[in-house]
């Protein structure tokens, strides 16, 4: 498999920019209401902790595990290295933001979203991706996203993160 | 040839048994029920990964506890349930045992948990299924006369882990019968597999099995020296029906040689934990000051007990 970084077009800070941006926006032209950040496991809990700090948020971040609602349980089994949902809030009712690295087929997003309603009725949920390449299997889209950025099906994203918290993407 | 636990991949297809598992099996197990431990916090106390699977809770001895817990685990993995409780007669047991199980494989069960007076009656299941059915239904041995009972042990271990982090630094003293003790057994396999340095095994001389020694473990029975800088004690419950032989003079006189008391429990480390697989026989193997004490984490056991039954079942299934 080849590993090819660098391309000027996936600069990873300058889309995490572009995210952050659109999202801070979103909250100017509402400050009344507040918002939570969710990551989905692992990438997107690294681009919300990140948010999290950028944009100053004062409410509890929060992690969400995809594990238990996978709809390819049956073929590949829990992950070896399985990260659990950490929601420190009450969800019921809440504004809530949810954050992933790459969105693709959209079945990662449609199992975080049955996890999270497993703790409770959210007033509303909107999603913020860095990167969407395409591919949609599900009626789900994003309402912030960093980049679209199409890729084909034999390719993946692969996000990274150095010890500065400094982001880089590469395709493998 | 392979261990009947194993699939063609080598990957666990039934739990039998903790004997010969890699430390590395048992950490994954206690690793994914730690993952498992918040779902009974959530709003809605269940997940979908067994959903459209049947299990079949196969007790050919009364449990209510281990049925119960099995129970649970398999309704909050949105398993349907079935429990049995089959009542055995003494006569051609291995044939009937068969011939249910064949039945019930032929209702399309996904996954039996079976409870057995005899030791090895669910490798027997096991081994039948993987010739008949290979690769199809999963068996978790719930306990077997006196070989073994793996979700208890593994639930012990995940216990341990949770309260003393390092098994590499520990001392373990297991108390009372051993003898008719599978919990002992599974116990002390675990415990020996992930590196417990010192295991003791406290108890007198009726109550202790021969071997012991050559598994490792340090004998005692005083029990007070015994306990001596223990960080962990794990009692055993002794079953009455052992009084009746010549095993075991009374159950007062058992009380005062091997109850665990706070003056004897003062012995151990300061922060010892005291575990019991239950049911308890209070005032026979443990005083109540001491199982309702700080010390005691049997409720917790009970606790995680659920999680690592999920976790055993949701790899099993995969597998």
């Amino acid at each position: 498999m080849s590993k090819q970084t660098g391309d000027s077009s996936l600069d990873a800070e300058a889309i995490y920019a572009s995210l952050r941006d659109a999202i801070a926006a979103s909250l100017a032209s509402d400050p009344q209401r507040a918002i939570h950040l969710i990551g989905i496991h692992s990438g997107g809990a690294w681009l919300a902790e990140r948010l999290h700090a950028d944009l100053a948020l004062t409410t509890p971040l929060g992690t969400l595990s995809s594990a238990f609602h996978r709809d390819d349980y049956g073929r590949r089994g829990l992950p070896a290295e399985m990260k659990s949902s950490s929601l420190p809030f009450e969800i019921a009712g809440t504004d809530i933001v949810l954050v992933d690295d790459i969105l693709y087929t959209g079945r990662t997003v449609r199992a975080a979203l049955n996890e999270l309603f497993d703790y409770g009725r959210p007033a509303r949920v909107r999603l913020a991706v860095l990167l969407d390449r395409g591919g949609r299997e599900l009626p789900i889209e994003a309402a912030f996203c960093g980049l679209s950025h199409p890729l084909p099906a034999q390719s993946a994203f692969v996000l990274a993160r150095d010890e500065h918290g400094q982001f880089t993407l590469g395709i493998e | 040839m392979r261990h009947p636990q194993l699939n063609a991949n080598g990957k666990l297809q039934h739990l039998l048994t903790i004997e010969g598992l890699p430390r590395e099996t048992i950490h994954h197990i206690l690793d994914t029920a730690s993952n498992f431990v918040g779902v009974s916090d959530r709003e809605v106390k269940k997940v979908p990964l067994l959903r459209g699977k049947s299990v079949f809770n196969l007790f050919f001895e009364n449990s209510t506890r281990t049925r119960t817990t099995f129970e649970i685990a398999a309704k909050r993995l949105s398993a349907d349930v079935l429990n049995l409780n089959v009542n055995t007669s003494s006569t051609s047991k291995g044939e009937s045992l068969l011939d249910t199980i064949d039945n019930l494989a032929a209702m399309h069960a996904d996954m039996f948990v079976v409870r057995h007076a005899s030791s090895g009656a669910p490798t027997l299941i096991a081994e039948h299924l993987n010739r008949v059915r290979a690769g199809e239904v999963n068996v978790i041995n719930a306990g077997d006369g006196r070989h073994a009972h793996p979700t208890q042990g593994l639930l012990d271990m995940y216990t341990i882990r949770h309260f003393k982090k390092d098994f590499t630094q520990l001392r373990v003293a297991v108390v009372g019968d051993i003898l008719h003790s599978r919990v002992a057994r599974s116990d002390i396999h675990a415990l020996t597999t992930l590196g417990v340095p010192e295991v003791r095994a406290i108890g007198p001389l009726t109550l202790l099995p021969t071997g012991l020694q050559e598994m490792g473990l340090k004998i005692y029975t005083d029990m007070r020296e015994g306990l001596r800088g223990v960080d962990v004690i794990i009692m055993l419950r002794l079953q009455s029906e052992r009084m009746r032989g010549a095993l075991l003079p009374s159950a007062q006189e058992y009380y005062k040689h091997y109850g665990l008391t706070d003056e004897k429990l003062a012995l151990a480390a300061p922060d010892a934990i005291v575990m019991h697989p239950g049911p308890m026989n209070r005032g026979v193997e443990i005083d109540s000051s001491v199982a309702d004490g700080p010390q005691a984490v049997i409720l917790d056991q009970v606790t995680f007990g659920i999680a690592v039954r999920m976790a055993v079942m949701t790899i099993l299934a995969s597998s």
